[in-house]
């Protein structure tokens, strides 16, 4: 009998803690060092309450991550949270009943806790947020202080007619002036909103999926014909349509400026052997006087449906902690992507943070630039083919297979049938 | 009614079944599931769906994108398959004709055998880099305005280089055995009465090998069109402009990375048929030139 209770109690000891915490299942696409940083958030997270575990799990790029939880869901086994990219959120946010939106899900939510330019993108045309902005990254410019320096020069372009100016010192001294790593979200998203500028109808997307693309406006042609003088003249470097392949063209001094991400910061202070900087996206003061703030990008966190109650606590629990100024800041300062609330912000900027690396506040000041009419976002169907639609048309450009005209013709014929399809997938 | 058959036992039903089984599990089932689903339009999450006849085939099959898709592939499997065969005879035939260290050559031309298509496309990757790739610098040190980036052509010789690099050592291996089943009484024969080794190959030896050409044919066909897509994702990723986008990549695109599950599927079924009609075509007119 002795023996018996001794055994009933040593089991109970070891066995309630596991037993009493709910397993809460979270997919990514966050791989290298920014998964060890999603991992290091969970064992945090853990470590913090005994009432949830939280479980990350690596998917693959993003694309894989939303396919995988696209099958899971079909096949009734979706994870608790599950990590959606920008040209995703269309497709998530769209399927009614597909997820619990997070200003539901949470009982402190208060949209005005976030900064200025994460509010609206992943939320609904009403403005409340579907899903949670967890990677938010924007386009920023690197460039180069040492080529800077060789050619006489000591600040970045603020605006293309800065750069056009000084485009040709770089050609001299035996350099492309720029490069760039995805034409679609800087050359053409972020073009939008930097410059105040309707991207699509329907309010950008966010009313209706009845919509139709607006990117063949002057502007945007006048901006491509700009760059594919640029490529002719030997002051633009195209080096592929891969992310890494434009970047290393910067990192190995080919180029003295790179429009990348903000979240490319760590990387760079990797792998360049030379002092850079990142200053804001360069903007044209022949469209608009002063710019606009761009768009978040990156992706965010979808709280699947489906789920029991007891789960979705957890979840909600979950993005509280992470959504705390204390995560935030750490998650800023590891990644460089930038924190998401004016506290984290606040904290960041009270710590010194900025004092010390004064670079990792320019995506925040980016974001926070005066906001405009279409600067909150834009929510497209199928956008992830109109991108594919979109690198085909500017490779049709620099290789002169097309006129700009032309291309951007064949891009809005080939998108708007994409987003009549999509439209017809939703009734 | 009159019985014209024996009574059969069910015992070979019963070892034909675990290959039944697998084939109606791997293959017909999914097969059926593509067919159906491409005649529905849902979102992706599936939850809503409607039967829509044949809007998917006519929005992707009429499509610019998939036509010039469709027409890149078929020049790239005809290139892909002629020259990895030609060439693959060519090096059998010497490597046969090796006697000094000849299991060194065949071992060296075997090796590429076991590099798996999506390797083989990121080594070619690095060697077509603009920034540091040697072959990049090579094509433009010989004078070529090589740029795979930007010009269709140039891409279009990427990925057929890599694809016919990668499968030559599998016809290498299948043409040295078909030599080696040639009888040596028969190459006597035909070393007495013609001279010219070139007609000896042409008349004699080759005819003896159309088997293991036949063969060959159809499986580097299939390889062109199929096992390619690794080399396809690693390289080019389609561009530019989409002039090396292959039929089955472009399944790929849009059905696993943009979520159009109606419209792959409908991908899928047509090139299903194609494949089955290249198949047909093959062994109906090609078969019959075959003797075994």
């Amino acid at each position: 009998m002795k023996f018996l209770t001794l055994m009933t109690t040593g089991l109970l000891t070891v066995a309630a803690p596991v037993s009493a915490a709910t397993d809460i299942q979270f997919w990514h696409a966050m791989g290298g060092r920014l998964g060890e940083v999603v991992e290091e958030i969970a064992a945090k997270y853990n470590a913090s309450q005994e009432e949830y575990n939280l479980v990350p799990t690596y998917k693959g790029g993003y694309e894989d991550t939303m396919t995988a939880g696209i099958a899971a869901f079909r096949a009734q086994q979706q994870p608790n949270i599950i990590q959606i990219f920008d040209a995703g959120a269309a497709t998530i946010i769209n399927a009614k009943g597909a997820t619990v939106p997070v200003a539901e899900l949470m009982s402190d939510f208060n949209a005005e806790d976030y900064i200025e330019g994460v509010r609206n993108f992943y939320a609904d045309s009403d403005g409340n947020m579907i899903g949670m902005p967890f990677n938010s990254s924007t386009p920023l410019l690197y460039w180069n202080k040492d080529i800077f320096a060789e050619v006489g020069l000591d600040t970045p372009p603020a605006t293309w007619e800065e750069f056009e100016a000084m485009a040709p010192k770089f050609k001299d001294a035996g350099y492309q002036a720029l490069a760039q790593s995805h034409s679609p979200w800087i050359f053409s998203e972020n073009f939008h909103s930097r410059h105040n500028l309707q991207l699509a109808t329907g309010n950008n997307g966010y009313d209706s999926t009845d919509v139709e693309i607006l990117y063949n406006n002057d502007h945007l042609k006048m901006h491509w014909g700009k760059v594919k003088e640029w490529l002719d003249a030997g002051y633009y470097g195209f080096y592929g349509r891969g992310w890494g392949d434009n970047q290393d063209a910067f990192v190995q001094k080919k180029v003295a400026m790179w429009l990348g991400s903000s979240g490319s910061f760590g990387g760079l202070a990797n792998s360049a052997e030379f002092e850079f900087g990142a200053a804001e996206l360069p903007y044209w003061k022949s469209i608009t006087e002063e710019p606009y703030g761009t768009f978040i990008g990156g992706a965010a966190l979808f709280a699947m449906a489906g789920k029991p109650d007891e789960e979705n606590a957890g979840v909600a629990d979950f993005m509280s902690f992470l959504t705390s100024p204390e995560m935030q800041y750490f998650w800023h300062k590891e990644t460089g992507y930038v924190p998401i609330t004016n506290a984290a912000y606040e904290l960041a900027k009270s710590d010194g943070y900025y004092e010390s690396t004064p670079d990792a506040e320019v995506g925040i000041t980016q974001l926070t630039q005066r906001a405009g009419e279409w600067t909150k976002g834009y929510r497209l169907g199928f956008y992830v083919q109109i991108r594919e639609a979109m690198y085909k048309q500017y490779d049709n450009i620099f290789s002169g297979a097309s006129t700009v005209d032309a291309a951007f013709d064949a891009m809005e014929e080939e998108s708007n049938a994409l987003l009549d399809r999509f439209d017809a997938s939703m009734n | 009614m009159k019985r014209v058959q024996y009574e059969h036992s069910p015992i070979p039903y019963l070892f034909v079944a675990p290959q039944i089984i697998i084939i109606v599990i791997f293959f017909l089932w999914p097969a059926a599931q593509a067919v159906y689903q491409s005649f529905l339009l849902e979102d992706a999450f599936g939850l809503s769906s409607q039967f829509v006849w044949f809007r998917n085939y006519s929005d992707t099959i009429l499509s610019g994108a998939w036509l010039q898709a469709a027409w890149f592939t078929m020049i790239f499997s005809f290139l892909v398959t002629f020259l990895s065969l030609g060439l693959a005879l060519l090096l059998a035939v010497k490597a046969n004709e090796v006697i000094q260290g000849a299991s060194t050559y065949k071992t060296l031309l075997m090796w590429a055998y076991a590099i798996a298509p999506p390797v083989a496309g990121l080594m070619g990757n690095l060697m077509f880099n603009p920034l540091i790739g040697d072959l990049y610098g090579f094509m433009n040190a010989v004078g070529f305005d090589f740029d795979h980036k930007l010009d269709p052509v140039d891409a279009g010789f990427v990925v057929v280089l890599i694809s016919v690099w990668k499968q030559v050592s599998v016809n290498f291996i299948f043409f040295l055995s078909g030599l080696q089943g040639i009888p040596k009484s028969v190459q006597e024969a035909a070393l007495m009465d013609c001279k010219s080794s070139f007609r000896r190959f042409w008349t004699i030896t080759f005819p003896l090998l159309a088997p293991t050409t036949f063969f060959l044919m159809v499986i580097n066909i299939t390889y062109a069109f199929f096992e390619t897509f690794g080399i396809i994702d690693t390289t080019t990723q389609g561009a530019p402009g989409g002039a090396t986008t292959t039929l089955v990549f472009k399944v790929f695109q849009d059905g696993f990375r943009g979520a159009d599950i109606g419209g792959s599927s409908a991908q899928s079924v047509v090139l299903m048929l194609l494949v089955l009609a290249l198949t047909v075509i093959q062994f109906r007119f090609i078969e019959k030139k075959v003797h075994y």
